[in-house]
């Protein structure tokens, strides 16, 4: 089960599984309470989880990319990328949720319907591509920083 | 305020939902080689209408609240990812792949939309 060389891939793996169905259970969690503490009107604009829709792909972006640029996928790493981005992030966000809300709203709220879709696909992309410009420019700036002060280990 | 211990139901349920989806994702990834993320789409539009049919039940066939909130804001919610959807989105414009970029975009939207809209018919809640 432990030994050095595991041939499993990931998702076949109970320990990674178990890993993303916590973190999974913490994004719900969050996700959930925010949805009932803000519920949207039934033809209104689901601004709770449009949201967190976006503020969720913005972490993600940042998270993923800032990993990718530390080493390979492996170890820690590994390990954050499933608990944080997998679980945590992939339960807070939820893309049933904002196909149904768009499929009520069609016919009986047809503006808000589109302008909810077009608003969290636009934005949720941008707040992507931001995520992963800043994780960028973070490591830029840390790599600068190891440049100027020597001797510090690369981690 | 709901029950706590429905508040736990639900976070047990996005759980399961969120194993599923990685299980799944691994599964597709590791037989379908395209280059495109149809994992992701195969799991936002199935999970789509698997709420759309929660949903329908609870307003037409007198499915519980708590039974909706379980099966769907958690199950379906934690199966499902928008962040996932979007870096991928962004990923594909990073390699200039408009088209493919354009399809993950509107198309994967478009397409749950529809299965969601499904999910509602056939339990009578729309139309």
């Amino acid at each position: 089960m432990t030994t050095g060389q595991d041939p499993r891939p990931p998702h076949l793996d109970l320990r990674f599984v178990a890993l993303v169905a916590a973190g999974g259970a913490v994004g719900t969690g969050i996700r959930e309470a925010l949805a009932l503490a803000w519920p949207a009107a039934p033809t209104g604009f689901p601004l709770t989880v449009f949201l967190i829709n976006v503020v969720g792909a913005f972490a993600l972006g940042l998270l993923l990319e800032g990993l990718r640029r530390r080493g390979a996928d492996e170890g820690r790493r590994r390990i954050l990328r499933l608990a944080l981005g997998t679980g945590v992030l992939g339960g807070f966000t939820t893309y049933s949720s904002l196909a149904t809300d768009v499929a009520l709203r069609l016919g009986p709220a047809t503006a808000t319907a589109l302008e909810y879709a077009a608003a969290s696909i636009l934005l949720g992309f941008i707040a992507s591509v931001a995520g992963i410009a800043l994780a960028s420019a973070l490591h830029r700036r840390s790599a600068e920083g190891r440049g100027a002060s020597s001797g510090r280990s690369a981690g | 305020m709901i029950a706590p211990g429905l508040f736990l139901l639900i976070c047990v349920g996005g759980g399961a939902g969120a194993a599923l989806r990685f299980v799944l994702d691994g599964l597709v990834r590791a037989r379908i080689t395209v280059p495109f993320p149809v994992a992701t789409l195969l799991i936002n539009v199935t999970g789509s209408f698997g709420l759309g049919l929660l949903t329908g039940l609870g307003a037409a066939a007198g499915l519980p609240h708590e039974w909706v909130l379980v099966l769907g804001g958690g199950v379906m919610g934690g199966y499902t990812t928008f962040s996932t959807a979007s870096v991928e989105t962004a990923r594909l414009v990073e390699q200039r792949r408009w088209g493919a970029a354009l399809a993950n975009g509107v198309g994967m939207l478009v397409l749950a939309v529809a299965a969601a809209a499904l999910g509602l018919a056939v339990t009578g809640a729309l139309g």
